[in-house]
Parts: structure tokens; C-alpha cells; sequence
């Protein structure tokens, strides 16, 4: 009993010193000026002037389709690479893993400036997909850093039996090993979207014009002093995840009453 | 093995977006002399330059808190991911959903509405003053870094335990209890050592980018000293030193390699699989 | 549904949306702008779109030095960009821009005789001003009941730990040798050290070296002085009239933020055309009240409220302005600035 209280007690905790910030960020959309150091009345003049404000929502379609995709394409490389990291043995192993850290511990600037030489060494034009390039280099490491424990967890023979069983590789794959590793897949997917999503240094260095994120916007505006404009739109997004989070979970569990199977 | 096959394309990825950067910053690092590479020669004068205390000092703060802030992130993280792995399933993810939400706001409007609630004035103060109490001091020092060091961090850290403890085998918990184990020694005997792996990838992703990180420090900490993402930066972007920054990196990512091989001595299997060393 | 389709369904979905991302092309000509975050009217950009029958490009970007390294380092090439004095200086020096027609900018003539002809750019060959501005004290009336009119404020102790320092090398270290009556482009290491020693003294009285937050710090009252730019303290003034800004007698920096033409620009004349569009008076008028800084514009200074126009702080006397420096590029000396730097802030 009193370590269920606990319990509750620690979550909600946590979650409050989360959603701290947030908070404060949305009470402040909703100030009359531009200032975040002090409350002079509630408006929506903010919100209002976010539709009209072309570059943020164009900032938001980029930040979004980039980490849309590069989540996406990150995990699907990094569980076949982690798989087959996995099994390998030796010194390549390790070679292979210490590589693998290095977009992990090198300081962004690094990373984008090294990156930024290498795209225009090669003669890549500036664009769209240089930032997904980029954003999609610094997701795998943490994708496959997600799914190796769940591979080394995973019962070794599992794999081998299947194909005892008269499975072929491919089938013991996709039947045995993934869903086995999925809660690894899917805590790699999430990362590498929040990485993605927030990220300024690597982003700005490998865009070309015309092409922009959401943190490049506010981290622009440090000079000059941030538009209001970004907390309406950060305070929406919040909701409208928030709102997507209910959703599928509702969808979830009618299939868990379905099937009687979740992720 | 046929699995073995399976790295081949990211091998090759390896190849060209992470080897081909570190030689670039490895031939940058050796030389000296123009921001270019094609007209400098060869020389270990970035790296003697490096070994001054003012720079070693700052390498070691930067170390000495970012294990702070892991330390702090695991013992802060493990019994979140604990909790959160107990759930039904159903309740799991949005939980973990719930967690990873906050992250996806801009970093530095996060950061700032921390200065909103932590000022002498912030609404912390502002609740502690209604209540009578003096104002407390929440800025500026360095358990205001560490704070928000460990609010950026934490998703990291509970996330790979969580994934890892979500599939002990229960089996193996309910044969403990019929032996007659009590809930401290099944957590200490059995749940824990099995959630190594995950705690170890949690150390990982908090920790080496931990080493790097200067503007939590910069906001929170009111700027008031230099971490080495700091000194790096201000090399590539400030004084146009590529040279000189391009050794400091090196030099600290052997620095966090080394630190992490010790950390994967912890790691009970032998084969090496983790890497590093 | 199943898993598997769910999932195949989201990436066709996805790659469906990144391909009309990239193919989206416009048949109109395009500017590629480069320039600080909010420092235009967005309406002013419509306009000239309109016009002109153009697409504007406008890519932002947060420091000079991340300007600099994108145009010196990087593979995008843009029309037009707003770098500060001091980094045009150090652009024109490596042959970084194209020189400007100025018989496209007839507009040209709006600009106020003080504000051309300056040390980083003597003929104005390459960059026409944009906006300028300086730096002073803003302080708390209610929390320092000293007159405030020199930088040695900033040394006082009685107002330990309410002070805010910029977390700026060159305006810091600048603050210091102005303080001292040197130079704010010193070149003289006794001078340097003398600085970096008065800076490393004042450091525990220092509340926090901050940047961007100082405007949210003042007007929240956290701290009683803090060094900040004119436009900034027009702003936070408004916010909260407990604040005043004052321009130290020693001294004080002026920065001008003029436009540029890169030499790899491919749109020149555009470039100019777009220039000329931002002088005209009343353009130039509503883009000063738009971002709050000071314009160079003069007809458009008199299309501004009187208040602005009169200001102190925005607009500030003759005699005010002849007591100040413009930054220039140090450049062999930024090794230094920084070393300099590092030991103010790793001293514990």
C-alpha cells in the first residue's frame, strides 16, 4: 500500500518537474507582450499572428518532415545494422561500435562542420537532403545504441530454433527476433525524433536557403529577442501531441480488446 | 553467419559519413597554418598547446559534471523506468509517450522558462515567499546546471532501461519468490544485473554528450565558467582555429572512450560485445 | 489494420509529402536573404515579392561567425546578408564580396552622412548600413540609488551580485578597456591584460554573464544593472519604466549592421534592387518600428513617432555618438581575445 502511494507520488513528481517548463512556456503564448519576464494581460495576438507568419510555418513542415523522416529511415538501417553488429565477433566488433559512438560524444559542432566539408568535398548541392543526410547520421548511433542490450537480453537460441522449426532466415527475422526486439525499436525510433527535432547546430550547417528548422528559427531570434509567436506554436504542438498520444491510445486499446496485443 | 551480412550497408554508411569526418578532423588536428589543409604541415603543436593547465582544467570540469549529472540522471531515471515498465501495457507507452513529450519543445525556450521559474523573482520564489518562507537562492550556481543537465538528460536514461526491463523474463522472478526470495534481494539478484545492458546504454547516452554540452551551463549557470563544448566552439566558430579545435575534440573523445571501456568492465559477459576496447 | 501496412502506409505518406517539398519549384527568380532572426517586417518581404514579381529566400542565422563560416566554408550561395561592422571588415578583407553598384541604389541618398564613410567599409564599396545601435548601462531606478553615468557602476561593490555582464567576448572585454580609457580595439597586450585582470576582479560580484535573457532578467527585476544594446533597452524600458539606460562617459561602442552583396551571389542586381527597396523612406520607416532598432535611414527617422524620435536611447545626441567606437575585425589578436577570455572565465 505505501509503496503503491510512493510510487504515485514519485511519478507525479517527476512529471511536474517536466512539465514545469511547459507550462510556463504556454502561459506565456498567451501574454500581450513580448516579454517572458513579466505578465502584462492575456491575448491571442500571438496566435493570430502565427498563421500569418509563412517562415515559422514553413520552419515547422521542415522540422517535422525531417524528423519524421529521418526517425524513420534511422531505424529502419539502425535495427538491421544492430542486428547485425550483433553478430559479429572480434576486433571488427569493435572497431565497428567505437565508430559507431563517435556522432554520440562529439560536440555538434564537430559534427556539423565536418560534415558540412565532406557534403561540399563531394559536391552535393545544399538542400533538403543534406539536412536529412546529416540528421539521419546522428540518429542511427543512438538507434542501435537502443536495440543492442535488447538483442544481447534475447535468448541467443531463439533465433536458431526457429529455423529448426523449418523457418527460413527472413521468416525468423521478422517472426521471432524483431518482435523480441521491439521495445528496443521503438525507444530508438523515439529518441532519434526528439534528437531530431530540436537540433540547430548540425541542421543550420548542412542546409542550403530556403531550407530551415524550428530551432534554427529561435535560436536566430536569441539576438533580437524571440518572437512570442514561437510559444504559440510550440504550445500547439505540445497539444496537438498531446492530443495524437490520447488517440492512439484509445486505438490501441480497442485492438488490445481485439487481439489482445500491443507493441 | 548470415546475420553478420546485415551490417554490410551501414558499414559502408560508416565509411562515408563518420570515418571520412574523423579523418578530416584528424588531419585538421595535425596540422597547422591556414584554414586550409593543402598548404600546412605536419605538427603536434595543437595538441602540446592543449596540455596547459587553463585547458586541462576545463576538460576536467567539463568531466567532473557531466558525471554528476549521470550519476544523478540514473539514480533519478532507474525507478521512473522501473515503474513505468510495471504498468500494463496499455498504460506503458503512453507513459513513456508522456515522458519524451516535453523534449520535443525547443530546447532553448525550455531552458528559459527555467530562468521564469527558478529566478529570485520566479514563480518558485514567488510560492516559497507566499508561504512565508525566505526566497531561495535556485540560479546561477552549479545545482542549477546539473538540474537542468538532468531534465535534458533523463529521457536518455529511462528509456533504454525501460526497454530493457520490460522483457525480464517473469519466470524467472516468480521462481526467486517461490524460493523465497523477498522483494529486495529479487531486485538486487535478479532484476538489477539483468537490466545492465539497458543501464549501461543509458550511461552512454547521457554521459559522452554530457562531456560536450556548454549551453545548459551558459543559461543556468550564468555563463560563469568554460566547458570544453565551449572551448571547442568558440575554436571553429570565434577565434577560426580549426586546427587547435579540431585537437581538443580528438583529444576528448579518447579522453570519454577510455572512460566508458572501464565503465564496460561492469558489463558481466566477457565476449566484448559492447565494444570499446 | 495491420502492423506492417500501418507502417508502409505512414512512409508512402511521408516520402509522398518530402517529394512536393523538393519539387515545389517557383517559375519566378529567387533572392536567397540571409539575416538575423526577426530583423525584417515580414510584410515588408511580401511586399517586395509582390512587386517585383520575386521569391524571397530568407534563411536566418544566429551569430556573425555562424554567417561567416556558412558563406566562407559552405556550399550555398546567397544574394544578400547583414553582417555587422566588424565581420565586413574581416569579409572584405578576404575577398568575400562583390562590390556594389550604387547607381542601383539611388536610395542610397536617404542615409545620414555619419553613418557612411566608416572605418570598416571607407567608400562604402561594399555594404550599405541597415540598421545601427549601441551599447550602454540599463539599471533598476528603485534598486541603485547612485548616479549612474560611468562603467565603474559595474565595479561597485555595493551592488554585488545584482550585476549582468554580456557573455560576449569582444563587448565584455570591450566594456573593460573602455573602462580603463583604452581602446575597444586594443591591440596592446599590457593594455589586454589590464582589462582581463579588472574583468577577473569583478567577476565574483557578477550576477551572470548572460545574453539574450537579459531583457526577460531586467524586467522581471532580478538584477539592478546589466549591459545591453539601445534597441533592447527600448524595449524592456516599455516593459517596465523602473529602467533607464545611460551612456557611459567613458565611452561606448556603436555597431552598424549593413547589407551585403556575396561575391558568389547569383542575383546581383536583384540584391541591389531589394537594398534600394529597404531605403525607401517609408519602408525603411515601418521595418525601424518593426524590429526596434535604430535606423540610418534620415527620412525615415522623420517618418517615426516622436517619441522614438527624440529618444535618448534610440536616437541619441551628437555628442553622445562622437564619443564612440566602432569594432573592428582584430584579427591576429582573436587567438588572444579568446585566451584572454578563457582565463575571466575559468577563474574560480
Amino acid at each position: 500500500m505505501v509503496s503503491r502511494v510512493f510510487k504515485k507520488l514519485y511519478i507525479y513528481l517527476t512529471l511536474l518537474f517536466l512539465y514545469a517548463p511547459i507550462i510556463v512556456l504556454i502561459v506565456f503564448s498567451f501574454n500581450d507582450s513580448k516579454s517572458r519576464g513579466k505578465w502584462t494581460g492575456f491575448s491571442l495576438r500571438w496566435y493570430k499572428d502565427l498563421f500569418s507568419n509563412d517562415s515559422i510555418l514553413k520552419a515547422l513542415y521542415y522540422t517535422v518532415a525531417i524528423a519524421l523522416l529521418s526517425a524513420i529511415i534511422s531505424t529502419i538501417i539502425g535495427t538491421i545494422a544492430a542486428i547485425g553488429i550483433h553478430g559479429m565477433n572480434g576486433i571488427g566488433k569493435k572497431v565497428i561500435l567505437n565508430l559507431n559512438y563517435l556522432p554520440v560524444l562529439n560536440p555538434d559542432i564537430v559534427t556539423a562542420v565536418s560534415l558540412m566539408t565532406l557534403f561540399k568535398f563531394i559536391g552535393i548541392e545544399f538542400g533538403f537532403s543534406t539536412m536529412l543526410l546529416s540528421h539521419i547520421t546522428f540518429c542511427i548511433p543512438y538507434v542501435i545504441l537502443s536495440i543492442l542490450p535488447k538483442l544481447k537480453q534475447m535468448n541467443k537460441h531463439l533465433a536458431e530454433a526457429a529455423m529448426d522449426l523449418g523457418a527460413t532466415p527472413m521468416y525468423a527475422l521478422r517472426k521471432v527476433v524483431i518482435p523480441e526486439i521491439m521495445p528496443g525499436i521503438f525507444t530508438g525510433a523515439l529518441i532519434a525524433f526528439t534528437l531530431s527535432i530540436d537540433d540547430f547546430v548540425i541542421s543550420f550547417f548542412n542546409k542550403g536557403a530556403g531550407v530551415t528548422n524550428l530551432s534554427i528559427e529561435v535560436y536566430s531570434m536569441a539576438r533580437l529577442g524571440i518572437n512570442p509567436v514561437i510559444n504559440a506554436l510550440s504550445s500547439l504542438m505540445f497539444v496537438g501531441s498531446l492530443a495524437l498520444l490520447l488517440f492512439i491510445n484509445k486505438r490501441n486499446d480497442k485492438n488490445v480488446k481485439k487481439k489482445g496485443r500491443v507493441i | 553467419m548470415k546475420m553478420k551480412a546485415l551490417s554490410y550497408p551501414y558499414i559502408v554508411w560508416i565509411a562515408i559519413f563518420i570515418v571520412v569526418p574523423l579523418v578530416l578532423v584528424f588531419l585538421y588536428a595535425i596540422t597547422a597554418n591556414g584554414g586550409n589543409l593543402t598548404d600546412a604541415r605536419v605538427t603536434l603543436d595543437n595538441f602540446r598547446k592543449f596540455m596547459d593547465p587553463k585547458y586541462l582544467d576545463v576538460l576536467w570540469i567539463s568531466v567532473k559534471l557531466a558525471l554528476q549529472s549521470t550519476v544523478i540522471t540514473l539514480v533519478v531515471g532507474y525507478p521512473i523506468a522501473m515503474i513505468i515498465a510495471k504498468e500494463k501495457p496499455s498504460k506503458r507507452n503512453i507513459m513513456i509517450f508522456l515522458f519524451v513529450i516535453p523534449m520535443w519543445m525547443n530546447f532553448l525556450l525550455r531552458t528559459y522558462a527555467w530562468l521564469t521559474l527558478l529566478g529570485k523573482n520566479g514563480v518558485i520564489n514567488f510560492i516559497v515567499t507566499s508561504l512565508g518562507f525566505k526566497p531561495l537562492d535556485l540560479l546561477y550556481h552549479d545545482g542549477a546546471v546539473l538540474l537542468g543537465m538532468v531534465y535534458n538528460f533523463l529521457p536518455f536514461m529511462v528509456l533504454p532501461i525501460y526497454s530493457v526491463l520490460v522483457k525480464i523474463d517473469k519466470s524467472l522472478i516468480e521462481a526467486a519468490e517461490d524460493l523465497g526470495a523477498n522483494k529486495f534481494q529479487i531486485f538486487t539478484k535478479i532484476t538489477m544485473p539483468l537490466s545492465i545492458p539497458g543501464v549501461i546504454t543509458g550511461i552512454t547516452m547521457v554521459f559522452m554528450p554530457a562531456v560536450s554540452t556548454f549551453v545548459i551551463s551558459r543559461l543556468l549557470g550564468g555563463g560563469q565558467y568554460m566547458l570544453i563544448g565551449n572551448l571547442i566552439e568558440q575554436q571553429f566558430l570565434w577565434v577560426g582555429d580549426w586546427h587547435f579545435g579540431s585537437a581538443i575534440s580528438i583529444i576528448m573523445m579518447i579522453f570519454i572512450l577510455i572512460t566508458m571501456a572501464l565503465t564496460s568492465k561492469f558489463d558481466s559477459e566477457k565476449e566484448g560485445s559492447r565494444g570499446l576496447w | 489494420m495491420k502492423a506492417e501496412s500501418k507502417i508502409s502506409l505512414l512512409l508512402i505518406l511521408v516520402t509522398a509529402i518530402s517529394f512536393l517539398a523538393i519539387g515545389c519549384k517557383d517559375d519566378r527568380p529567387t533572392l536567397n536573404v540571409y539575416n538575423w532572426g526577426d530583423y525584417i517586417d515580414p510584410e515588408i518581404i511580401e511586399e517586395f515579392e509582390e512587386e517585383f514579381n520575386i521569391e524571397v529566400n530568407y534563411s536566418t542565422f544566429a551569430t556573425n561567425e555562424d554567417m561567416y563560416i556558412s558563406i566562407a566554408k559552405g556550399g550555398t550561395s546567397y544574394d544578400v546578408a547583414f553582417p555587422s561592422d566588424y565581420m565586413i571588415e574581416r569579409m572584405i578583407n578576404e575577398g568575400l564580396l562583390a562590390e556594389i553598384n550604387k547607381e542601383n541604389i539611388p536610395n542610397m541618398k536617404y542615409i545620414g552622412e555619419e553613418f557612411l564613410g566608416l572605418d570598416f567599409d571607407p567608400e562604402n564599396k561594399y555594404s550599405v548600413p541597415y540598421m545601427w545601435g549601441t551599447f550602454g548601462i540599463i539599471y533598476n531606478k528603485t534598486m541603485v540609488d547612485d548616479v549612474v553615468d560611468s562603467w565603474d557602476i559595474l565595479w561597485n561593490e555595493k551592488y554585488a551580485d545584482q550585476i549582468l555582464m554580456l557573455d560576449s567576448q569582444r563587448d565584455s572585454i570591450g566594456v573593460s578597456l573602455k573602462r580603463l580609457g583604452y581602446s575597444l580595439n586594443s591591440r596592446n597586450l599590457e593594455e589586454l591584460e589590464e582589462a582581463k585582470n579588472e574583468l577577473i576582479k569583478q567577476k565574483p560580484l557578477v550576477y551572470a554573464y548572460v545574453g539574450d535573457d537579459v531583457k526577460q532578467l531586467m524586467v522581471a527585476e532580478e538584477a539592478a544593472l546589466a549591459v545591453v544594446w539601445s534597441g533592447d533597452a527600448v524595449s524592456m524600458i516599455r516593459e517596465n519604466n523602473n529602467l533607464e539606460y545611460v551612456y557611459p562617459k567613458e565611452g561606448t561602442n556603436i555597431w552598424f549592421d549593413n547589407m551585403v552583396i556575396p561575391k558568389n551571389a547569383k542575383n546581383k542586381e536583384l540584391a541591389e534592387e531589394f537594398i534600394n527597396f529597404l531605403n525607401r523612406p517609408d519602408i525603411a520607416a515601418r521595418n525601424a518600428d518593426y524590429i526596434g532598432y535604430s535606423t540610418p535611414n534620415v527620412a525615415a527617422q522623420e517618418q517615426l513617432p516622436e517619441e522614438i524620435r527624440n529618444s535618448q536611447v534610440a536616437y541619441p545626441s551628437r555628442d553622445i555618438l562622437e564619443n564612440t567606437e566602432v569594432f573592428r575585425d582584430v584579427k591576429d589578436m582573436l587567438s588572444i581575445y579568446d585566451e584572454l577570455w578563457l582565463e575571466v572565465k575559468s577563474h574560480r
